[in-house]
């Protein structure tokens, strides 16, 4: 227990934020500015408190830490139950550090209902930050869900053409593998009398017909979020719909949700029927890294491209996930937080010249390179990130995950691999279409480079893509112990499961 | 044989209803029509005052001859059924007004329909749950044809006479053959016939359905339900808030407490009708209101999908279900009154309108208005945090106990589909711009205080769900004691 609940102070200081917002009354002009100002200090203040906890993280205990734990509704045994270990920690930096550039980056594109973009953007980082702390299943459910709403009115409401379709597709697909997952949450409940993570933890055990149904329940959630090839259709409407900042809280936290939902609750709470439905697992995320790399080819819009390309990457993730040793674990959770950054920084890169010439064909640009160099030095930096280029993030993530895939299953790794050429393809094809060339279309010519602003928000994810490609040991190290614990009990779970069985 | 006098006590709050609507009435033949807006308002207070009776002492135990039985569930159903009803009374004046409809006899029918619907739910015998039952509807047949210049009213008030009839004749049939089989029309000894073997009789069984097909109709549950889209849409606006709260708790109470009282014995044939009449009412709200352009025919629908989950806690037959069935009605209750409150804002140069259409671009127009009804939308989709995701996860909590899995896996793609037209109207309301003239400001007043106690009450219910799940506790001990 800590002296005081830091936890709680990250996640729902942005109400106080929003509240302010919602509130503050007078002349447009005035609301506009306050509400933006009162945003971006409410969400850096956020985040410079989230540090605190990387700071104070004890990187040697596998356990949780900074836990708060309250009752909020004895009679269904659901508690108010928050803590990080460092399977979390990361994923929490990563939403507080996204939410004020998001911020930044709609300062100027977003002019209409300022007021309640602001109080959505400060609403869903809540959302997100809780459910990465969330230590009950009842808790993270409310937060896993109550990310739609904000989220829904974002694209709805600051989207592009197809916006209507876009928002209702992505919460209705989003919704209905959700109330799956409720429906295995409440079964918990009742073999367990608790939601409480830990305690379930320790006491679940369930036949394996049980868990098998379980977790297809929970999968229906995870693989929509994640997304996994079938399920994956809402992503390209809802990217390519959403404003750019939208897009880069969907690609670089709530995809994610997926992949920590697999690790934190499938893998732990069901491990038998993890390891039965692994070989799924690989089926579905080859397919979409090869099916998803061959799709990218051949889009027209660059936010499309990098939306295919995410479900490329995520791929790799849920291959790792379910490899489970400790480097291809501890790679999918870098690639993860990889992909947070650099994609995010992609669809912050579109945003750049969508503000500029308000469209995101790529046959309308070209040459780029000659208007703006300070553009197309970040656009390059970050698609080879994507790429993954050695020295830089996306690198460490893919071949972590590949290390440890190829020594469970050589086939699995091979295929994947041919998902990193393809992505190398598509991703530096698009770079020349829009970058190099001659300079012909006079649309084109009188653009302008990144302004001040646009390049404080691409600073400081230059730096993290470097940091985490030349040093990965500050983000792995304090992961380690933690993943350390998981697979171990992984593993114990399964031993005993398999004596069990053997015995008369 | 005694008179059963001795314990009428129990019966305050009855009797002080019964009193004082019967002093407003002598009052406003008296006074006449400038008599309205004063019994009105003392109708309300009189409703709320009933409602404090109950709990200021609160006493338990059955009375005049074991027809009228009291305990914390029928206590709690009836304060909740005051509550919609006081809350629909203050709420109708600016309606009919307008209508030139503006009469005392409306807040007294509405009395006298409530003190029905207290005789109800209290009911201990079948003679008792009728009288009580015709009490309230044909009260409630009046008014729903109320405005009866109006031809739409009109039909909708011999549209719900003509059905309910058609009903409380089943009612009574069943319950007659129920008498012949038990050999009496109290609970209990029904229920101790039923213990005694007579569960096995086949009349006993043909009357049950026919007593569940009745009271099915009154809760509008599938395949009963065609009534309600017509009178929903039909009555007066003020009267569709009242009827998609109050009658519809207080038929659920006595759903719930002849079901789980003196039919207990035959669980399990009554388990197979309500889980049908469940996943039924579940699905048809969800996809019958779809494409609904009506608000109130949508709230008709939607009302018919929420049924559909009370059942589902109905089905479970258990004291979590009876705890999940009170929570969820308390939440209906609130979220209810909310949307109705801004439904009856809902005017265009004056005028009532009633289309999805209308709250085109109200986002703007009244942000405030658009926040609280979007708040609405969001908690009868069941999305959390908001108060109406923990009626849904009550209700699942009792049916995954009981073992339901099929129908609770049913009832959650449902709650999926019917989230789509709760979000049409969020859709309506912030994505698309206005086309006609923006609807008028709504003027300070009972509806947008209502309107926005019920949304604060929604928002911050996730706060602190604890008193309210106690409360339910409480009121499903008096069917397990």
């Amino acid at each position: 227990m800590s002296s005081w609940p830091i936890l709680s102070l990250v996640t729902f200081l942005p109400l106080a934020g929003a509240f302010f917002c919602l509130v503050v009354n007078g002349p447009k002009e005035a609301v506009d500015r306050n509400c933006r100002s009162a945003a971006l200090l409410t969400s850096l203040a956020t985040f410079l408190i989230s540090l605190i906890l990387w700071l104070k993280f004890d990187v040697a205990k596998a356990d949780f830490q900074f836990e708060e734990k309250l009752d909020w509704v004895p009679a269904l045994g659901i508690g108010y139950h928050m803590g990080i270990d460092g399977i979390s920690l990361f994923f929490v930096l990563l939403s507080t550090l996204l939410t004020p550039i998001c911020i930044l980056a709609s300062w100027e594109s977003v002019q209409t209902r300022v007021k309640e973009y602001m109080v959505a953007f400060l609403v869903l980082e809540t959302f997100m930050v809780g459910m990465f702390c969330a230590l009950d299943l009842a808790l993270f459910y409310i937060f896993f869900e109550g990310v739609l709403i904000p989220m829904f009115l974002i694209i709805g409401v600051w989207g592009g053409k197809r916006r209507v379709y876009a928002a209702f597709k992505f919460f209705l697909y989003t919704l209905l593998g959700s109330v799956l997952m409720l429906l295995a949450i409440i079964a918990i409940y009742w073999q367990v009398g608790t939601t409480d993570l830990p305690t379930v933890m320790e006491k679940l055990s369930l036949p394996f017909t049980w868990q098998c149904w379980l977790w297809l329940a929970f999968f229906a959630s995870f693989a929509v979020k994640v997304p996994m090839w079938p399920v994956h259709t809402w992503l390209p409407d809802a990217h390519v719909e959403a404003p750019t900042a939208g897009s880069v809280i969907l690609a670089g936290v709530l995809l994610k949700m997926g992949g920590y939902g697999f690790l934190r609750f499938s893998i732990p709470l069901l491990p038998e029927a993890s390891q039965y439905f692994a070989p799924l697992i690989f089926g579905l995320s080859i397919v979409a890294i090869i099916y998803t790399s061959l799709v990218a080819l051949v889009q027209e819009d660059m936010k499309k491209l990098i939306a295919y390309s995410s479900i490329a990457h995520m791929g790799f993730v849920t291959i790792g996930a379910f490899v489970m040793n400790m480097q291809a674990v501890q790679g999918s959770l870098f690639l993860m937080l990889s992909h947070g950054v650099v994609s995010a920084a992609l669809f912050l890169c579109v945003g750049v010249v969508y503000d500029r010439m308000h469209t995101r064909e790529i046959a309308a640009y070209g040459g780029l390179v000659h208007r703006m160099p300070r553009y197309a030095f970040t656009f390059l930096f970050f698609t080879l990130a994507s790429v993954g280029l050695p020295g830089l993030s996306g690198f460490v993530g893919e071949f972590l995950v590949l290390i440890g895939t190829f020594k469970a299953n050589t086939w699995v790794a091979f295929l994947a691999t041919t998902g990193i050429i393809l992505g190398a393809a598509y991703a530096l094809w698009l770079y020349r279409k829009i970058i190099f060339g001659e300079l012909t279309k006079d649309s084109l010519k009188g653009i302008l480079d990144m302004n001040r602003r646009e390049i404080a928000i691409f600073l400081p994810l230059i730096l993290i893509t470097l940091w985490m490609g030349v040093y990965p040991s500050s983000f792995l190290d304090p992961m380690a112990p933690a993943v350390d614990k998981l697979i171990g009990d992984y593993q114990a779970a399964l031993k005993l499961a398999h004596t069990a069985a053997l015995a008369p | 044989m005694t008179l059963g006098l001795e314990s009428w006590t129990l019966a305050r709050p009855e009797i002080f209803l019964a009193a004082a609507t019967l002093l407003l009435l002598v009052y406003g033949v008296v006074r006449g029509e400038v008599a309205t807006p004063f019994v009105s308002a003392a109708t309300s207070a009189v409703l709320l005052v009933t409602a404090a009776l109950l709990f200021a002492p609160y006493q338990e135990g059955t009375a005049f001859a074991s027809l009228f039985l009291v305990d914390r569930l029928t206590a709690t159903m009836k304060a909740l059924v005051l509550i919609g009803a006081s809350v629909a009374v203050l709420m109708s004046r600016a309606y009919f007004e307008q209508a030139k409809a503006w009469r005392f006899e409306y807040p007294l029918l509405v009395a006298l329909a409530t003190l029905g619907m207290m005789l109800m739910i209290s009911a201990n015998d079948l003679m008792a749950l009728y009288v009580g039952l015709e009490l309230q509807s044909l009260a409630l047949y009046v008014i729903a044809a109320f405005q009866r210049d109006n031809l739409r009213s009109t039909e909708a008030g011999v549209k719900y006479f003509v059905l309910g009839s058609v009903a409380s004749g089943m009612l009574l049939f069943g319950a007659s053959l129920i008498y012949g089989f038990c050999g009496g029309t109290a609970f209990v000894q029904i229920s101790r016939a039923l213990l005694d073997g007579r569960a096995a009789e086949f009349g006993v069984v043909v009357g049950l359905v026919f007593v569940v097909a009745g009271l099915a109709f009154k809760v509008s549950a599938v395949p009963f339900h065609m009534w309600t889209p017509d009178v929903y849409e039909g009555a007066p606006t003020p009267v569709t808030a009242l009827f998609a709260v109050a009658p519809k708790i207080a038929a659920v109470s006595l759903l719930v407490s002849v079901l789980m009282g003196p039919f207990k014995p035959l669980f399990l044939q009554w388990q197979q009708i309500i889980i049908v009449a469940a996943v039924l009412s579940m699905a048809l709200g969800a996809f019958a209101a779809l494409r609904q352009q009506n608000i109130k025919r949508l709230m008709a629908y939607s009302s018919i999908g929420n049924v559909g989950y009370v059942l589902l806690g109905l089905a479970s037959g258990s004291e979590k279900g009876i705890q999940a069935i009170v929570f969820y009605l308390a939440i209906y209750l609130v979220m209810t009154l909310g949307v109705f409150a801004t439904i009856l804002m809902m005017r265009r140069r004056g005028v009532m309108v009633e289309s999805v259409s209308d709250l085109a671009g109200l986002a703007k127009s009244q942000p405030m208005m658009a926040l609280a009804m979007l708040l609405f939308m969001f908690s009868l989709a069941g999305i959390p945090p908001l108060a109406g995701f923990w009626g849904k996860l009550y209700i699942f909590i009792a049916a995954v106990e009981a073992q339901l899995f099929v129908p609770a896996v049913l009832g959650v793609l449902a709650s999926v589909v019917a989230s789509y037209y709760y979000l049409r109207i969020v859709k309506v309301m912030y994505f698309d711009e206005a086309t006609e003239a923006p609807l008028d400001r709504a003027p300070f007043g009972i509806h947008r205080a209502v309107a926005l106690v019920a949304a604060l009450l929604v928002t911050v219910f996730s706060l602190v769900p604890q008193p309210l799940s106690l409360i339910a506790a409480a009121a499903a001990k008096g069917l397990f004691p």
